[in-house]
């Protein structure tokens, strides 16, 4: 029987939540003989080779290729899950959610007390992603099946949800280790 | 004690005195209800709803309602639970709680409730309103995104710090506190020692100069839920 | 300036007795003079009275009468519930729009004028209807909007606008309005003849506790939509300990669809005042107050006379119609423009010069109401029916309507019908009944109660119209078969997240939240998971919330999904593919692709 495949993404996001996947140690060991890595930083395979079971998403939608990218992931995950604060509710990012977007660019490249830009342009090179007018939860972009709070999620909070998932057995996480920070 | 009456939380007997509270009551008796804007050093204001319970099939809310002979209160029901989960998940997205920098995470009461109660995430939609931030006080800071509008300030400014320094204004979804002052914080007569200060359940109103003192690992609702310091009284009654 | 402010606010709050229990006289006076009630004022006032500036900003902040910033000379309030939009009052704020170049919520530059939207004014029966200042315009149509912006830009004078007088006491120097009462069922108690003292005095022939006995055998409910047994409550009050007691008429109508009251207090208040003195005599209260809506000012002079009138002939002030030691006054206290303070414990605490904050209960007003004293709060109607009980006594009383619901109901009918206006009707009444008398024109929903009662279906009309089962403090709303349930809900939720007051979390937070789903499913993004979702929602507000107005809030959405949940499954649809439907990238990046000089290449159209 084949392996089931994970998928991860990092959107508007730091790697952090990546960073604590990793950090369950050598429960990971396990994990490779659970699951293969499809889509994913942490291998770097760029495009799906085929239907997933689990995509881990982590950050929200700042910008058009975050959008693009859930919405792929979307297609070709059986089960999403924003992992992070970052996924749940735009984190760090969406403190600009409060701010008109025009005023957070105008501080950023024309007026800030550090910018220096004779131009007096907004940068728009093809190569850069728009910018969406806020940042967008994952949830109200596309609908997500589960939610792993924290910043990050604690690497046992991953572990113990993945291997829930993959068992098919209900998630019975211990008090410690859900946390929003 | 022959003054005193008994009720049931739970199908559970419980003894209180005449003029008390449910929660009161239920405190002493070493069962916790959830709430936030209930302190016990102040009148009881019953606006956060999260100690609903049902009272002989009626909903109350537990810091105001006082205690009959024979009552009976549920509390740790599926419905009431799910009440609350709704309205701990209504105040997470009414403000703009970002916990991962919040100094008040880990030791805020908001916080402890979604973890006592299981939330992982809201189901509700993000209101991201714009809210200010008040740090003309030398000493103190005022973040309104962080507000739940408790009261907690309002009521111990006035009952124990014998000041008059915040109060509510506007109404509905603008309701937010507002200060004795016609410019800010800084103009009032508030002090950093003001019970005022250090009442407020989650990060709305801070000192300075502290920041994150107190490690993760080591914070107050770390490994330990909110009321279980009142659960522990049973224990110790047994 | 500055000096007049201040030399003007202490002549107000001198006038006040400097009591910061009667904010509300003072700050509706600066209001008034100065066009706002400025942060300079707040100070002020606050010397004056002994009290704090925060407080007094929290007092003008809460009621949509009263403003921090400048107003117009003329404000007008125009009326937007749901009665007034079906009778066209998006073409009229159109033509006030177009004649001062202003939108709503803002001024003209010379400070003339103010245009504001408001909630109900009481006026379905003739829509739309707006406020200049304190004088009521009804039946507006565009051209008579900017006939009244030319005559006030001619005249300067809002009293110059009336042409035409309404019938009966509109017509009354003293009222002077082009209001109609409309009455088109009058019923053998409300409108039935009775001289003025006549009551009285049978009931001070009799123990206080006779009499209460005798509302007690009327078995009278409260006419304010509660339905609380009155003679119960009296009793309450009357054996609460306390050596001043209170009575307290409730003239805050303000559930949408109701103006029954406004014709008891423009053709009844003889009725009223004496049901309240009554009242008095039975709980043993030396004070009365009418709580008038700020909306309902133009009243004021009329009702004020009348009360003269009842003094001068003894049925008021000391040893009332020679009764030894019986002395009983009435005042009247305006509100400030709050839905919330119809609920009697807001009520309560906006006499009292706070906010409209409804209070914890217990105590009950019986026990602790206005400033600490046992109070009765009562609805106009209900006062009217005692000064008629204690004439003609229970028994007569009882024996019409239904057993649990004694008596007549006055009812205001709007909408889609021939006939809107008021009826006094006895309980019982079918549904379908009513609606023919009212000419219903292929009634499809009837919004019984207002927005806190039902949206009810040809289904539930053969029901009866009492408390025990479709229960109305007055309000009936007829839709036909044009009208959109969920629009109709809409409007309502708008209603209440525009007048909860904010103190409890659930109403607060909650009805915004019913409000945005309601609005998704309605632009056809919805799913059938948020049908359950805003059932699932509307339950948690309606039980958890601290007062009536938060948990009846969520009715008009969870009795639509009851009654109309075809309305609704017609909108929503499954999502399939996972991507949500509220999401619209092109929306999301207009921004971005304007600042950032180019369009997208991923999302080209």
């Amino acid at each position: 029987m084949a392996k089931p495949k994970i998928a991860t993404a990092s959107l508007a996001g730091c790697f952090g939540c990546h960073m604590s996947l990793l950090d369950i140690d050598d429960r990971i060991l396990t994990l490779v003989d659970l699951v293969d890595f499809d889509k994913s930083p942490v291998d770097d395979i760029k495009k799906f080779t085929g239907r997933c079971a689990v995509g881990l998403i982590e950050g929200g939608c700042c910008n058009e290729e975050n959008v693009h990218n859930l919405q792929y992931f979307r297609e070709n995950c059986d089960i999403l899950i924003s992992v992070g604060e970052c996924a749940i509710m735009g984190g760090i990012p969406a403190m600009r959610n409060t701010i008109p977007l025009k005023e957070c660019l105008d501080e950023a490249y024309l007026n800030g007390p550090t910018v220096y830009n004779p131009s007096g342009n907004i940068p728009g090179d093809k190569e850069l992603p728009l910018i969406l007018d806020k940042v967008y939860p994952c949830h109200e972009v596309v609908k997500m099946d589960y939610h792993l709070p924290g910043c990050p999620p604690s690497a046992d909070l991953l572990w113990e949800a993945l291997v829930a998932l993959l068992e098919n057995k209900p998630m019975d996480l211990p008090y410690e280790v859900i946390k929003y920070d | 004690m022959s003054d005193k009456i008994k009720f049931t939380i739970d199908g559970v007997e419980v003894e209180a005195t005449p003029g008390q509270t449910i929660m009161q009551a239920a405190d002493e008796a070493g069962v916790y209800i959830p709430r936030l804007c209930a302190h016990k050093d102040l009148l009881p204001f019953g606006s956060c709803r999260v100690c609903t319970v049902m009272v002989n099939d009626r909903p109350q809310a537990a810091c105001t309602q006082p205690v009959s002979a024979g009552m009976s209160v549920e509390s740790e029901t599926e419905e009431i639970r799910q009440i609350r989960v709704n309205l701990i998940e209504m105040l997470f997205v009414e403000g703009n709680h970002y916990c991962p920098f919040c100094e008040k995470s880990g030791n805020c009461e908001l916080q402890a409730l979604g973890y006592r109660l299981g939330m992982l995430a809201p189901k509700y939609p993000y209101m991201f309103n714009k809210h200010d931030v008040d740090a003309s006080h030398p000493d103190i800071y005022i973040d309104h995104n962080r507000c739940i509008l408790c009261a907690r300030c309002v009521r111990s400014s006035k009952e124990l710090d014998g000041k008059n320094v915040f109060q509510f204004v506007g109404r509905g979804i603008h309701k937010k506190v507002a200060f004795n002052s016609d410019t800010n914080l800084g103009a009032t007569d508030v002090s950093v020692t003001d019970k005022a200060i250090e009442n407020c359940p989650v990060g709305a109103i801070l000192k300075k100069g502290v920041g994150y003192s107190v490690p993760i690992g080591k914070r107050m609702y770390d490994t330990q839920p909110i009321g279980s310091d009142i659960e522990a009284r049973k224990a110790t009654a047994k | 300036m500055a000096e007049n402010l201040e030399k003007a606010i202490r002549e107000i709050c001198e006038l006040n007795g400097n009591d910061h229990t009667r904010m509300m006289d003072i700050v509706r006076e600066v209001q008034q003079r100065f066009g706002r009630v400025s942060s300079e004022a707040m100070d002020f006032i606050a010397d004056a009275v002994n009290s704090h500036r925060v407080e007094v900003e929290s007092v003008v902040s809460f009621y949509s009468f009263l403003s921090e910033k400048q107003k117009g000379k003329f404000v007008i309030r125009l009326c937007n519930d749901v009665i007034d939009k079906m009778h066209g009052v998006d073409n009229v704020a159109q033509a006030f729009r177009e004649e001062l170049g202003i939108d709503f919520g803002e001024s003209t530059p010379d400070g003339k004028f103010t245009l504001e939207w408001t909630a109900c004014i009481g006026m379905c029966d003739q829509a739309p209807a707006a406020l200049v200042n304190d004088k009521m315009i009804t039946r507006l149509s565009t051209d008579s909007a900017r006939e009244i912006i030319k005559s006030l830009k001619a005249n300067g004078d809002e009293n110059r606008l009336t042409h035409l007088l309404g019938d009966g006491n509109n017509a009354n120097l003293l009222v002077n309005s082009m209001v109609n009462n409309n009455i088109r069922e009058e019923g053998p108690v409300i409108f039935a003849k009775l001289d003025a003292g006549k009551a009285l005095h049978k009931a001070l022939a009799m123990s206080a506790v006779e009499v209460i006995k005798d509302v007690k055998t009327a078995r009278l409910r409260g006419r304010g939509g509660a339905g609380f047994p009155t003679g119960m409550k009296w009793e309450f009050t009357r054996a609460a300990e306390g050596d001043e007691k209170v009575v307290i008429c409730n003239a805050d109508e303000g559930e949408p669809g109701t103006f029954k009251d406004r014709v008891v207090l423009t053709e009844r208040p003889d009725l009223m005042f004496e049901g309240m003195t009554i009242a008095g005599y039975a709980i043993g209260a030396q004070t009365g107050v009418v709580y008038l809506r700020a909306e309902y000012a133009y009243l004021r002079a009329f009702l004020e006379s009348v009360l003269a009138d009842r003094r001068n002939n003894n049925l008021l002030g000391n040893n009332i119609l020679g009764k030894e030691g019986f002395n009983f006054d009435i005042r009247i206290q305006m509100g400030a423009g709050a839905y919330i303070c119809g609920e009697e414990t807001a009520l309560i605490s906006s006499c009292e010069g706070l906010r409209g904050d409804p209070k914890n209960r217990p105590p009950f007003p019986a026990q602790k109401g206005y400033l600490a004293n046992p109070t009765s709060v009562n609805n106009v109607e209900t006062f009217c029916c005692v000064a008629q009980i204690l004439d003609k006594g229970a028994g007569w009383f009882a024996e019409m309507g239904s057993t649990g619901s004694t008596g007549t109901k006055l009812l205001s009918i709007s909408g889609d019908c021939t006939r809107p206006g008021v009826y006094e009707l006895p309980f019982g009444i079918l549904v379908g009944d009513m609606l023919e008398k009212a000419g219903a024109e292929n009634p499809y929903a009837v919004q019984v109660g207002g927005p806190s009662g039902q949206l009810i279906g040809k289904a539930d009309f053969q029901r009866t119209i009492c408390y025990d089962d479709v229960a109305t403090g007055g309000s009936v709303m007829i839709f036909n078969e044009d009208r959109n349930p969920l629009e109709i809900a809409h409007e309502f939720m708008e209603f209440f997240c525009e007048e909860s007051c904010g103190y409890c979390t659930p109403c607060r937070a909650g009805n915004e939240l019913i409000k945005e789903r309601l609005e998704v499913i309605m632009k056809g993004e919805g799913t059938p998971e948020d049908l359950d979702y805003l059932e699932q929602l509307g339950k948690t507000v309606a039980v958890s919330s601290r007062c009536g107005l938060g948990q009846t809030s969520p009715n008009p959405v969870l009795s639509s999904l009851k009654n109309f949940r075809g309305e609704y499954e017609k909108l929503v649809k499954e999502n399939k593919d996972g991507m949500q439907r509220t999401f619209d990238i092109h929306k999301a990046l207009a921004t971005g692709e304007e600042l950032q000089g180019r369009k997208s290449v991923i999302y080209a159209d």
